[in-house]
């Protein structure tokens, strides 16, 4: 993309360019599947049911704009740089208001910036999308090691731990001194963990999942932390499929990943209860959830399908998983959060937080709210009231306060 | 295949044929598959590695004659038969010796029939492998209600202990009112609840898999060496070997649209079962150096047959149907089996259960051993050897 002399530290503007054979391939493939008999049940216990897949790969094939990706993407500043030997991908769109205060947000899986895309008018333009002027970001959008258009790691050890020092890294070389921090899903956990790093410049970060409970069960006592803890542990029980292959086996659902687009589709629509029925409404009923509609569904399948990002990505988990048992086996505690961290609980996520867990997760909690709507992926599915929520949760960090 | 008018118990003799288009279609989807990048560990911790699954696909789409599966299986005496609802297929041979015993064995995940082909000439005729005319069996192969030629189950309910009632009937419907079962893995469990429901007729059984122990180890005792390695062998498989376990159990429809629709899906899938058997069969492939019966051509055998019956769902659906029926008994008490067992370890299987926890489980436990070789799939990989253990097990039911 460039012909300067390259340094390892450059960064370079970035444009997706798709070709038509892949999109040909993939319409063939799509339109070539081998389906199975239908599930025996009526409800999503026995996995992504057959009717909304079906769906899904008919529109994919005949209605769907091929071109969206490209186009979407296009019409945002992209870029490129070198970090820690893995070549990362990034949206950065600077606010017109110049005091604007630098976030950097994460996805997740099965995620990329396609689910962040809608937030960008709203958090960098807040006057035009019913904020004031001090409501203003200038905004850092990563796609993770192994995702969309980063490039995948060629070694061992990206896991989050990793993950977060190149983003501060990151953030460094966009010059930008004093910023803040959020994330969702996988991408809350590379933000609690750049909160316990505490590198210079990060002065608060914002999460919508508690990735903490993960390590551990947390109090259930009260009727909200005990309604909380069932969720979990029916997750774990019934939900927690995709999550051991991958964190176990990524390679080997890695094949389908790459080869078999409703095999993907499928394994990316099989996530939590919620979305997957949000989701599955819009297919079947043509009755989406907020942002969560058919091309924004696709986009996002596409990207992976385009990129052949799904055994890639799909290592993150595996990367993670090992972090999380050579911690266990340590018997130590991580360092706690010291700089302010603010929590949002979206009522469809797959366990409610209560306070009282973000609470004791995070004792510097300086911003706890429920929201009325949206699920695992609000921002994503919200981008308004998630916007609000982000806003609110940052504003005691303006002004140059810390 | 039959012109005389049906009833509900009619058994019906089958011939397995495929269509060349089907043949045609799955060579030309191998040839285009899509492939990952390669793991980025040199064993199998990130799942079946590239080499081996590129290889087994050069393999597959090149050289593998896909006539195999025909030829095999017609070569045998195949039945259908209707019981419960669902179209039962079976293999079923019976000795030249009229005194022989029955044995109904039955195949496991990510098995069929064909890991139990090459038992048939050592049980049935064992004057020509080795063994006298007393050691005779037999045989019935049943296919598991949505695996292989058997019908895919058209409504929940069909758990292992369903499974075990109908091969009851099948045994029943084909004249044997004095006989034994045998199976591994899920086989195991079909064979292990036909021991509890001790149906009439049923008088032994023999497992190569103390299927129990994967669900939960209370109350098996930890002290020994041994016990303390399978402890630890049951906890690893649990930890880091049980991502398809978990993933069939729960979600069998999601997985299943890649096992329909990718051959190397299909295949990456089946072969990330135990560690043992992995590497067994990722040298067949990379270095050709295969163990026992465990053959590049066996391999794909069953693979194939996977795909051109497309029953990745279904099959995975049976997981699904354990994993409903553990959290109903949770808590109950398996009913005791108090009709003779037998039990052989092999090396290479998931765990090595040691006597005392066989024991544990089986207090009419007659024949116990452990043997030098063999692993998960022990009828294949060793189809002589197994068979001595099954004649061992069973010479006192003679």
């Amino acid at each position: 993309m460039s012909t300067t002399v390259g340094t390892t530290t450059e960064v370079r503007p970035f444009q997706v360019e798709i070709h038509e054979e892949q999109i040909d391939d993939l319409r063939r493939r799509i339109e070539t599947t081998r389906w199975p008999s239908k599930e025996l049940v009526d409800d999503r216990s026995q996995g992504v049911q057959l009717a909304p897949l079906q769906a899904l790969a008919d529109y994919w094939a005949k209605e769907y704009d091929f071109g969206r990706v490209a186009e979407r993407l296009n019409a945002v500043p992209q870029f490129t740089t070198e970090i820690d030997g893995v070549d990362i991908h990034f949206i950065h769109v600077r606010s017109q208001h110049e005091d604007a205060l630098p976030l950097i947000m994460t996805h997740g899986w099965p995620g990329s910036v396609i689910e962040l895309l809608d937030t960008i008018g709203p958090l960098t333009d807040p006057t035009a999308h019913g904020g004031d002027a001090s409501d203003a970001f200038h905004l850092v959008l990563p796609s993770l090691p192994g995702y969309g258009f980063s490039s995948e790691p060629t070694e061992r050890g990206w896991n989050v731990g990793r993950v977060a020092p190149a983003w501060a890294e990151l953030m460094h070389r966009l010059g930008y001194s004093r910023y803040v921090a959020q994330g969702g899903d996988v991408g809350a956990a590379v933000t609690d963990t750049m909160g316990r790093q505490g590198p210079e410049g990060l002065v608060g970060i914002h999460t919508n999942l508690l990735v903490t409970v993960l390590a551990g069960p947390p109090p259930a006592e009260s009727e909200e932390e005990r309604a909380a803890a069932k969720q979990l542990a029916t997750f774990r029980e019934t939900g927690f499929g995709y999550f051991l292959e991958m964190a176990t086996r990524p390679q080997t659902i890695g094949y389908a990943l790459l080869d078999s687009p409703v095999a993907l589709a499928g394994w990316m629509l099989d996530h939590d209860t919620d979305s997957y029925y949000k989701i599955a409404g819009a297919f079947v009923d043509g009755r989406p959830t907020g942002n969560l509609t058919r091309d924004h569904i696709l986009d996002n399948v596409t990207l992976y399908w385009l990129t052949g990002t799904g055994a890639s990505a799909a290592r993150s988990y595996w990367e993670d998983a090992l972090e999380r048992a050579q911690l266990l086996a340590s018997g130590q505690a991580p360092p706690p959060v010291s700089i302010p961290v603010g929590f949002t609980t979206f009522p469809g996520e797959i366990w409610r937080t209560p306070r009282s867990w973000a609470e004791k997760s995070y004792p510097s909690l300086t911003h706890f709210n429920e929201a009325a709507k949206g699920g695992h992926f609000a921002a994503w599915e919200e981008p308004e009231l998630f916007t609000e929520e982000i806003r609110a949760a940052f504003s005691s960090l303006r002004n140059g306060e810390s | 295949m039959s012109s005389t008018v049906e009833t509900a118990t009619e058994i019906r003799s089958f011939q397995v044929g495929f269509g060349q288009q089907q043949i045609e279609d799955l060579r030309r989807r191998i040839a285009t598959t899509r492939w990952p990048s390669k793991e980025l560990v040199d064993d199998r911790s990130q799942g079946v590695q590239l080499d081996t699954l590129k290889e087994l696909a050069r393999y597959w789409a090149t050289v593998y004659d896909f006539g195999r599966i025909e030829e095999r299986l017609n070569a045998l005496p195949q039945f259908t038969t209707e019981i419960d609802g669902v179209n039962v297929h079976f293999i079923h041979v019976r000795s030249q010796h009229e005194d022989a015993l029955p044995l109904i064995i039955t195949h496991g995940w990510p098995g069929s029939v064909i890991e139990l082909l090459a038992t048939i000439g050592p049980f049935t005729d064992p004057t020509a492998h080795g063994a006298s005319a007393e050691d005779a069996f037999h045989v019935v192969l049943p296919s598991l209600p949505g695996y292989g030629f058997s019908a895919e189950p058209t409504e929940i309910g069909w758990y292992t202990g369903r499974v075990a009632q109908a091969w009851a009937e099948l045994m029943r419907r084909l004249g044997y009112n004095r006989y034994v079962a045998q199976g591994g893995d899920q086989g195991a469990a079909v064979t292990d609840d036909m021991a509890q429901q001790a149906p009439d007729g049923l008088v032994g059984v023999h497992l190569n898999l103390l299927r129990r122990a994967l669900g939960s180890v209370a109350g098996l005792p930890a002290e020994s060496e041994q016990e303390r390695a399978a402890l630890d062998a049951v906890a690893t498989f649990r930890q880091s070997g049980f991502g398809y376990f978990l993933e069939q159990s729960t979600r069998p429809q999601t997985i299943g649209y890649a096992l329909l629709d990718s051959p190397v899906a299909l295949a990456g899938w089946m072969l990330d079962h135990d560690t043992d058997s992995y590497y067994k069969i990722s040298r067949a492939f990379v270095d050709r150096q295969p163990v026992g019966g465990l053959t590049r051509d066996q391999i794909l055998d069953n693979i194939t047959l996977y795909w051109l019956t497309a029953t990745g769902a279904s099959a995975a659906r049976s997981y699904w149907e354990g994993g409903q029926a553990a959290a109903h008994a949770a808590g109950q008490a398996p009913q005791p089996v108090s009709i003779p067992v037998g039990f052989t370890t092999f090396p290479g299987e998931i765990f090595r259960a040691p006597r005392s926890w066989v024991e544990t489980v089986y207090p009419t436990l007659t024949y116990f051993n452990e043997v030098d070789k063999g692993g998960h799939f022990a009828a294949w990989e060793e189809p002589e050897l197994f068979s001595n253990e099954v004649r061992a097990a069973f010479r006192s039911l003679r």
